[in-house]
């Protein structure tokens, strides 16, 4: 079977580590696309049985309700001390973190940061888009400069509201970390590379390395007040300048090619 | 059981969880609770356990909720600060009906407080701290041997209601040393199943999801009715206390944990006076003996309550006695423990009244 | 019959130790007993105290606001534990730093110069157990066996070394309390 013919068949049917049921995200969120990219991943890996799924709160607290592996839903923040508990109490388990920028980088931050030094073997995915999605769009620690949100009406002024975090610098600097990598998913040619980059951090947690993690840049339409084309146009231009894509941390690789993984 | 050994409280708590088959340690360091911290790090890895030193009280409850999901026995120990820090985190437990074992080491507050024993905790842990309708069992021990019996049956009854349980203690039985009797490790092969509820793996059977959440207000008042009928349960089945000397007592103390034995000491002192007093020592906060306090209640003029805090348990004893008896209190506050003598002349003056 | 006993004296004089063997020995004896110490919040040179109950019957309060026996080894500790003690109770004090006389007639003092004496048999360190020989003499709470017993079990690997000296410091203790009786 040719590579296209198989791609085709990937595309038209559905990953079993999803359970089918309807995603119930808004039109243009991208959390659909990287629920799916997880999904292939865990069953290319043959995970599904093995996985255990701690979802936020957020817009992703209903991640649990798409996915067809065991999970639970975390206090606001505290995935990352819940999953530390999973593994740390049954590392035999595959553990997946999925979490927003108020979940991860606000409330979290410091639960994210001492999993991540520890070097857990866990892996994040970690969604990005700038707002607080479920509550109604307000300020994010990740919201942009002069952005406005409802709790930030007049624009996120620094002299007032900060700066935006950036997690995946913050990654650099921590010794436990395996694999941190900034991707986005808002073009068609960006998803194949999404894909890879948590598949690293996959691998960061199954070849024991360390804490893996991917930031995913992505669009909120319906708090952004946008279109979903306008929404990835626009992500497109201010996002990416603030947060630079790329990989941040890589200590997997190596140790793919040492074992013989591709 | 083994032979006597001398150990603080801090140990022998510690000791009877590894006996009991806790596999999994969280605890972030707070006096007067270290040492018991310290203990697990020690023991659990010689017994191929495992304790993480967590970077907060907030970080350990959410590991706990995390280990107790996959179907461990899990455990940490704090102090009262860091026992406020984990009410969200219990909260969450408690509608997700995971089990575990909390042990409060309760010290002199509110705020910083001081690192002093203190009961000054009662209604935090007693009528839950955290947000929702739960209740968590309360265990409240007066010496090691009770303390070591206690700290096993908590895993037990964890387990049986699929509920965080709570070990009342202070740093008064942390810090003294008693000759204990341990019984022998538990046989893991003998523990209740957790493969109906767990988060196992999905294999061969449907996923599944423990949660504390529903977004649909009739689904999540079902899981409110199955905590409720849970709590009926557990009020029908676990409550425990002590008498001493309150078969002919003309007044009953009512006082728990440490201050309990402490009280012992002030019964004796009054029957030497021909003064017939006697103690009834509630050994489960939650569920509270309020049945048999109410019989005593039929027979005396006066149920007095003694605790290290301004008077929290002293709300359930009335609710118990309910008119049937005067209901003075005495307390210390702060960390201050009260001493025999002082009991006895507080109870003098409610007699002279 | 019950033993309520306070030991205090600052940190790092070996108080704790002095109650932690008293206890242990009552326990070599099938006695009821409990140590509960009592720190200041300084982990070293504060002030330092522990109750210790010894007694035939369970013990009910390891809390004890009058003792009737009392080790004092420093002049504060004598100040605060002297007008708690029960009438006719037994004080044995550390003359090597207590200069200066108990105030109660109604109580049994013992005097130990136990630094002193402990420099003699080779280590000033052992002015706990000097104190500890001439408190089981006096107070007859446990034997010079169970102490001996307790000290053995207590006195493990590192410690092991001062064993003996630890036995002779007990013993030269209780020779110099039986003079003063």
């Amino acid at each position: 079977m040719s590579e296209q013919v198989k791609d085709a068949i990937l595309l038209a049917s559905m990953p079993k580590a999803l359970n089918g049921k309807e995603f119930t995200y808004c039109p243009g969120c991208h959390h659909g696309i990287v629920h799916r990219l997880v999904a292939e991943l865990i069953d290319e890996f043959g995970l599904r049985e093995k996985t255990l799924l701690v979802a936020p709160v957020g817009c992703s607290v209903f991640a649990y309700e798409f996915f067809d592996v065991d999970g639970t839903v975390a206090p606001h923040g505290r995935a990352l001390a819940v999953a530390t508990g999973m593994k740390r109490a049954k590392p035999e388990m595959f553990v997946l973190t999925y979490q927003g920028d108020g979940d991860l980088a606000a409330i979290g931050t410091a639960e994210t940061i001492h999993a991540a030094n520890r070097g857990e073997r866990v892996t994040t995915v970690f969604i990005n888009n700038a707002v607080y999605g479920m509550t109604g769009g307000q300020m994010a620690p990740t919201t942009l400069l002069g952005m406005k949100t409802t709790t930030s009406p007049y624009g996120r002024d620094p002299k007032r509201e900060g700066y935006p975090i950036h997690m995946m610098e913050i990654m650099r600097a921590l010794p436990g970390v395996a694999y941190a990598e900034r991707v986005k998913v808002s073009r068609p040619q960006d998803v194949p590379k999404a894909k890879m980059a948590i598949k690293k951090a996959f691998y960061a947690q199954l070849l024991d390395v360390g804490f893996g993690i991917v930031e995913v840049l992505s669009t909120c339409p319906t708090n952004w007040g946008m279109d979903p084309v306008e929404a990835s146009r626009w992500l497109e231009e201010n996002m990416v300048k603030e947060f630079p894509l790329g990989v941040y941390v890589d200590k997997v690789t190596e140790v793919m090619k040492e074992k013989g993984v591709k | 059981m083994g032979e006597k050994i001398m150990v603080k409280g801090t140990e022998a708590i510690g000791e009877a969880a590894i006996r009991a088959g806790c596999k999994v340690y969280f605890g972030y360091p707070i006096t007067p609770q270290s040492e018991l911290t310290e203990y697990m790090s020690r023991r659990m890895p010689q017994e191929g356990r495992v304790f993480l030193q967590a970077e907060s009280e907030v970080a350990t409850v959410n590991m706990m909720y995390g280990a107790s999901s996959v179907g461990v026995r899990v455990m940490t120990s704090t102090s009262s600060p860091g026992f406020s820090l984990m009410q969200e985190g219990i909260s969450y437990m408690a509608n997700a009906r995971l089990p575990a074992v909390f042990v409060d080491v309760v010290r002199g507050g509110p705020g910083l407080g001081d690192i002093q024993p203190s009961q000054g905790d009662y209604f935090q842990v007693v009528k839950g701290g955290g947000h929702g309708d739960y209740r968590l069992p309360v265990y409240s021990p007066s010496s090691l041997q009770e303390a070591v019996e206690l700290t096993i049956h908590a895993f037990d009854v964890a387990d049986k209601y699929r509920t965080p349980v709570v070990i009342f203690a202070d740093g008064m039985l942390g810090q003294m040393m008693e000759p204990v009797e341990f019984p022998d490790p538990v046989d893991p092969s003998t523990l209740p199943s957790k493969d109906d509820w767990a988060l196992t793996g999905a294999r061969g059977r449907k996923a599944r999801y423990v949660t504390s959440f529903d977004i649909d207000p009739y689904k999540l008042e079902q899981m409110n009715l199955v905590l409720q009928e849970t709590y009926k349960k557990i009020e029908a089945e676990e409550k425990k206390w002590e008498e001493f000397m309150t078969d002919d007592a003309e007044i009953i103390f009512v006082a728990h944990g440490t201050v309990g034995r402490i009280v012992k000491s002030t019964v004796k002192m009054a029957r030497e006076k021909g003064i017939k007093a006697g103690l009834f020592r509630p050994i489960s906060l939650y569920p509270f003996p309020y049945e048999r306090l109410a019989e005593l209640a039929e027979k005396v003029d006066i149920v007095m309550t003694v605790e290290m805090s301004a008077g929290q348990m002293l709300e359930d004893v009335k609710l118990a006695v309910m008119g049937r008896a005067e209901t003075p209190f005495y307390g210390r506050l702060a960390g201050v423990i009260p001493t025999p003598a002082e009991i006895l002349e507080a109870m003098m003056k409610e007699i002279r009244r | 019959m019950e033993h309520r006993i306070i030991a205090a004296g600052f940190g790092g004089q070996g108080v704790m130790l002095f109650g932690q063997i008293i206890a242990l020995a009552g326990m070599i004896e099938d006695k009821h007993v409990t140590w509960l110490p009592s720190y200041g919040p300084e982990m070293r040179g504060g002030t330092a105290n522990c109750t210790v109950v010894v007694s035939d019957d369970p013990v009910a309060s390891p809390v004890v606001d009058m003792p009737n026996e009392i080790a004092i080894f420093n002049i504060p500790s004598l100040l605060k534990f002297e007008p708690t003690l029960a009438e006719g109770g037994i004080l044995v004090m550390n003359t090597s730093m207590i200069d200066r006389e108990p105030q109660r007639k109604d109580i049994k003092v013992i005097k130990i110069a136990a630094n002193d004496v402990a420099e003699k048999l080779g280590n000033v360190k052992a002015q706990n157990m000097v104190m500890l020989g001439a408190f089981i003499e006096t107070t007859k709470v446990v034997s010079k066996e169970s102490v001996f017993k307790a000290l053995e079990k207590k006195m493990t690997g590192k410690k092991a070394a001062f064993l003996d000296l630890n036995k002779r410091a007990v013993e030269e203790g209780m020779k110099l309390a039986r003079e003063q009786l």
